[in-house]
C-alpha cells in the first residue's frame, strides 16, 4: 500500500530524512515511531503529496504521489499534526465540504458524513461551531475528515496528543477497529499504545530508520531485555554476592527496605533465571516475599535504540 | 470543474462567516451613497459637460474608497489557511494548485462583485425621481461596470499575491494596500508633476485606472485597458500559484 525508496528530503543544509526505504502492505497497522525531529511528519508529509521528497520514491497504492498526486491523494486519508480545521465552519457542514472535495459523489456525501459521524462520535456536536469545541471533539472531527472518503489508506500524524486518558482509550479503540478494513500509519509517542494496537513498528532517528518489527520481536530483540527482581530477608549474608555468581547474571544493584533487600537483576536476553534465583534462596535460607521477571518494553526498545549515541 | 465548483462554494460561503464582510458592504455602502448624493447636489447648482454616471466614478470619495476595499476583501484568503495550517489540509486533498487560486480569486471577485450592486439601485432611482437620463447613453453604464469589473480583477489579483506572501493578515493588507495605491498614484504622475513629455504622458495614460475611468464612463470602451488588466491580473495570479506552491514546499 505505502512503498518508500530510497526517501531524502533535505531543508537548506538540514537532513531531515536520509534515505529511508519501507514498504506498509494491505491491511497492516504500522506504528511509525521516533524523538521529535526524528522525520516522522516529514516522512508522512510527503506520503500525503504535501511536500516533495528532495530525492527517492514513494508511492500509494501504485501512484507515485509526486506524478500521480492526484491519484494518490484519492486513496489517502490524512490528519496532520495539530489537527488543522475551519473553525468557523459547523462540524457538518464541515465534513460535507470535505467529502466533496474528496470526490464523494452527490448523495453519498449525506450516507459517508453520516457514517463517519457515528463513528467518531460526533452525533452530539454536528451542529456546533468547531472553534468552540473541546481539543477532544477537533481531533475527532479531524479523523472524521480523514475518513471521509472511505480511503484504503489512513495516515495518521499523532491522533492522540493532546487529549485526556479516555479520549486516548476511545481513539484507540476507535483505529483498533478501523484497522480492520483499512491499512494505517500512525505516528505517536505514547508507546503502550503502539504495543496495543499495531501489528508493526518503524523506528526511525535522526533521518534514518533503525528497527521495523513486530513489536514483541523487537521486544525480544533488545540486550537489556529480562531481569529478575526479589525482594528478600537474605540475613547475615549480603546476598549480591551469591546472586553474582549465578551463570548468566550480568549485575546485580540493591536496594535496603529495612530488614528486607530489593535486589534487581540484570540477565542475558532471552534467559530466564528465576529457577535458579529460587534454587539459591532456599539453599540459603533466605526469606523471600517477591520474585518477578520484569519484561522489556517498547520503551526500553525505543530508548535503548535512539539513545544509543546519545 | 466540480472541484473547482466546490472550492468556490466555500470561499464565498467563508466570506459571510465574517463579520469584516458585512462591515465592509456597510461602510462601502455608506461611501458610495454619500459619493452619489455629494456628487448629485453640486451638478443640480447648473448646467454642466458630464453627466451623473460620470461624475460619480470621479471623485475623490469614489477612489479612495475604491483603494481601499481591496485589502479587506483579499487579506485572509490565503494567509489564514497558513496561519489556521488548513492549508496542509486543504492541499493534501485531491485538489489542484491551480484550483484553489483560482477559487478564492473568484471568490473574492464574486464578493466585490455583490458590493458593486446596490450602486446600481442609485441611478434606478436617480432616473425615476428626476425624470433624466443619468448618462448619455447605455454604453455609459457598460463602460463603467466592465472596467469596474476588469480592475477589480486585476486588483484582487494583486491581493492574491499579497496575502499568499504572508501568514498575517495585516502585513497581506498592508502589502496590497501600498501596491494598489502606489499603482494608482503611479497614474497620476502626469498630473502630479505636471509633464507634457508625450512619452511618458502615453506610457502614465495606459496604465492610469483614473484616465481609463473617465473614458469607460463616457461609453468609450477602448481596448488597451481591456488587455493591460487582463493580461496583469493572469501574470498576478500565475505568482500567486507560484508563490503558493513554492511554501508548499518550504513548509
Amino acid at each position: 500500500m505505502i512503498k518508500v525508496e530510497g526517501l531524502t528530503k533535505r531543508y537548506g543544509g538540514f537532513t531531515a530524512i536520509d534515505d529511508i526505504s519501507f514498504e506498509v502492505g494491505k491491511g497492516e497497522i504500522v506504528g511509525f515511531l521516533g524523538p521529535n525531529g526524528a522525520g516522522k511528519s516529514t516522512t508522512m508529509r510527503i506520503l500525503s503529496s504535501f511536500m516533495p521528497a528532495t530525492s527517492g520514491r514513494a508511492s500509494i497504492a501504485g501512484f507515485d504521489v509526486f506524478e500521480k498526486s492526484l491519484e494518490a491523494r484519492a486513496h489517502l486519508g490524512y490528519l496532520p499534526e495539530n489537527v488543522p480545521l475551519y473553525t468557523d465552519m459547523r462540524v457538518t457542514e464541515y465534513l460535507n465540504y470535505r467529502a466533496a472535495i474528496k470526490g464523494v459523489k452527490g448523495r453519498r456525501v449525506r450516507e459517508r458524513v453520516g457514517d463517519v459521524k457515528e463513528l467518531c462520535s460526533l452525533r452530539d456536536v454536528e451542529n456546533k461551531i468547531i472553534g468552540t469545541l473541546s481539543k477532544g471533539y477537533r481531533q475527532r472531527v479531524g479523523l472524521a475528515d480523514a475518513l471521509v472518503h472511505d480511503p484504503d489508506l489512513l495516515i495518521l500524524d499523532e491522533p492522540t496528543i493532546g487529549l485526556d486518558p479516555n479520549q486516548i482509550r476511545q481513539v484507540r479503540e476507535l483505529i483498533k477497529n478501523l484497522g480492520k478494513h483499512h491499512t494505517i500509519l500512525i505516528s505517536t509517542h505514547i508507546l503502550p499504545e503502539v504495543e496495543m494496537t499495531c501489528s508493526r513498528v518503524i523506528i526511525i532517528n535522526k533521518g534514518k530508520i533503525e528497527a521495523s518489527d513486530t513489536p514483541k520481536n523487537l521486544v525480544d530483540r533488545i540486550r537489556t531485555s529480562g531481569g529478575i527482581r526479589l525482594e528478600a530477608n537474605t540475613g547475615a549474608d549480603s546476598g549480591v554476592e551469591q546472586l553474582a555468581e549465578i551463570t548468566g547474571v550480568k549485575d546485580v544493584a540493591v536496594e535496603n527496605q529495612g530488614d528486607w533487600k530489593v535486589f534487581t537483576l540484570r540477565t542475558e536476553a532471552n534467559s530466564d533465571l528465576r529457577e535458579e534465583v529460587a534454587r539459591l534462596a532456599g539453599e540459603r535460607r533466605w526469606a523471600v516475599r517477591e520474585l518477578a521477571r520484569s519484561k522489556a518494553t517498547l520503551e526500553d526498545v525505543f530508548v535503548e535504540i535512539t539513545h544509543a549515541d546519545a | 470543474m466540480r472541484t473547482f465548483a466546490i472550492l468556490f462554494l466555500r470561499e464565498v460561503k467563508a466570506f459571510f462567516y465574517t463579520p469584516i464582510a458585512y462591515v465592509v458592504l456597510f461602510y462601502f455602502l455608506i461611501l458610495t451613497g454619500f459619493n452619489f448624493y455629494s456628487e448629485v447636489m453640486i451638478l443640480n447648482r447648473g448646467p454642466v459637460e458630464i453627466t451623473v454616471v460620470e461624475a460619480f466614478f470621479d471623485t475623490v470619495i469614489f477612489w479612495f474608497s475604491y483603494v481601499l476595499i481591496f485589502p479587506l476583501i483579499t487579506m485572509r484568503l490565503f494567509s489564514d489557511e497558513f496561519r489556521m495550517g488548513t492549508f496542509e489540509t486543504l492541499t493534501t486533498a485531491p485538489v489542484r494548485d491551480w484550483q484553489v487560486v483560482l477559487s478564492k480569486f473568484f471568490g473574492a471577485l464574486f464578493f466585490y462583485v455583490v458590493l458593486w450592486l446596490p450602486s446600481l439601485l442609485y441611478f434606478v432611482v436617480f432616473q425615476w425621481v428626476a425624470r433624466s437620463d443619468a448618462a448619455r447613453s447605455p454604453g455609459s453604464y457598460w463602460g463603467a461596470y466592465a472596467l469596474l469589473l476588469l480592475m477589480g480583477c486585476f486588483y484582487i489579483s494583486i491581493g492574491c499575491l499579497a496575502s499568499v506572501l504572508t501568514k498575517d493578515q495585516i502585513n497581506a493588507a498592508v502589502i496590497s494596500f501600498t501596491s494598489i495605491t502606489l499603482w494608482f498614484f503611479a497614474g497620476l504622475l502626469t498630473f502630479i508633476f505636471g509633464v507634457t513629455a508625450p512619452v511618458f504622458k502615453d506610457i502614465i495614460s495606459y496604465i492610469s485606472a483614473v484616465e481609463h475611468m473617465s473614458d469607460f464612463s463616457k461609453g468609450i470602451l477602448d481596448s488597451r485597458p481591456l488587455v493591460w488588466y487582463t493580461s496583469m491580473t493572469i501574470l498576478m495570479l500565475i505568482l500567486t500559484c507560484h508563490v503558493f506552491q513554492y511554501r508548499k514546499w518550504k513548509a
